[in-house]
């Protein structure tokens, strides 16, 4: 699945890096809590999040997170636009809630990572 | 590139956007140094979860990263609070961190052990209202 595929999958709005949909997405992860995303998320893998503040930028970029997708419509202001721009990181906003639009990405394929011991 | 290279940074406890700004500068560094990815990974986690631990818990403090050819040291050093029970502390889920720090992602008591998942040592220097001193090496 690409980033492309997740905006057209839930009806989503592309706000940064408009040129650069094309990448692979292989896991994905839903999580208001940064710990738990610094803890637990896999490599390309795409994250949802009703958090929106510049910290989920900084998780992303710190975690190589391929995408940032935030729910419920949430619009991540002018210096989460900036830093994600900056570091070249896809930023999404879907009108969907955190359980249906992890559901629709799980329904058309996509799939959590692996759980550890 | 020298044999060894130190880059310092204050961190700031009065702006908690702005937490993970040196985090930030380390990996930029380190990905034009060609040092592997999976490295990168390891110590752009440790090092942002100790410094948002900083920001949180104490009142900033100063951050000093040394690259060797053998390993990536990182060393945090606050005058905060200090930590009561280290052991406690290291424990997954505990933390002391308050309502308005989670409302921002943060303070699910993760941080510290997976500092230490992510870096072959750490060690923890601590005095209760002197401050506390982690230093966390990754071997390259
Ligand atoms: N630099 C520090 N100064 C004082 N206390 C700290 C520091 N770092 C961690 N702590 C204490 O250790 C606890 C656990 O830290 P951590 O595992 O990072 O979880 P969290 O930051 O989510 O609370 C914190 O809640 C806090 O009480
Ligand atoms: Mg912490």
């Amino acid at each position: 699945m690409t980033v492309e595929d997740i905006v057209r999958i839930l009806d989503g709005t592309p706000l940064t890096c408009k040129d650069n949909l094309g990448i692979e997405v292989r896991t994905a992860c839903g999580s208001d809590m940064m710990s738990d995303v610094l803890a637990f998320a896999k490599t390309q893998c795409v994250l949802l999040t009703g958090l929106c503040n510049p910290q989920v930028i900084r998780t992303a970029e710190m975690m190589d997170i391929v995408c940032i997708i935030f729910v419920r419509g949430k619009q991540p202001d002018e210096s989460m636009l900036e830093l994600a721009e900056e570091n070249g990181i896809p930023l999404i906003s879907t009108p969907h809630r955190m359980f249906s639009a992890c559901g629709l990405l799980y329904e058309n394929g996509l799939r959590g990572g692996k759980m550890d011991a | 590139m020298p044999d060894v290279m130190e880059l310092v940074y204050e961190v700031s406890n009065e702006d908690f956007t702005r937490a993970g700004e040196a985090s930030s500068d380390v990996k930029r560094k380190l990905k034009k140094l060609g040092i592997p990815s999976d490295v990168i990974r390891r110590v752009s986690i440790a090092l942002y979860e100790g410094e948002i631990n900083m920001v949180i818990h104490a009142y900033g403090g100063k951050v000093t990263v040394t690259i060797s050819e053998e390993a990536i040291t990182m060393v945090l050093a606050d005058k905060g609070p200090g930590i009561p029970d280290i052991d406690k502390a290291m424990e997954a889920g505990y933390s002391t961190a308050p309502d308005n720090v989670r409302n921002l992602g943060f303070g699910a008591g993760m941080g510290l052990p997976n500092m230490k998942k992510n870096s072959d040592e750490m060690n923890i220097e601590t005095q209760i209202g002197v401050g506390t001193t982690v230093t966390m090496t990754v071997k390259l």
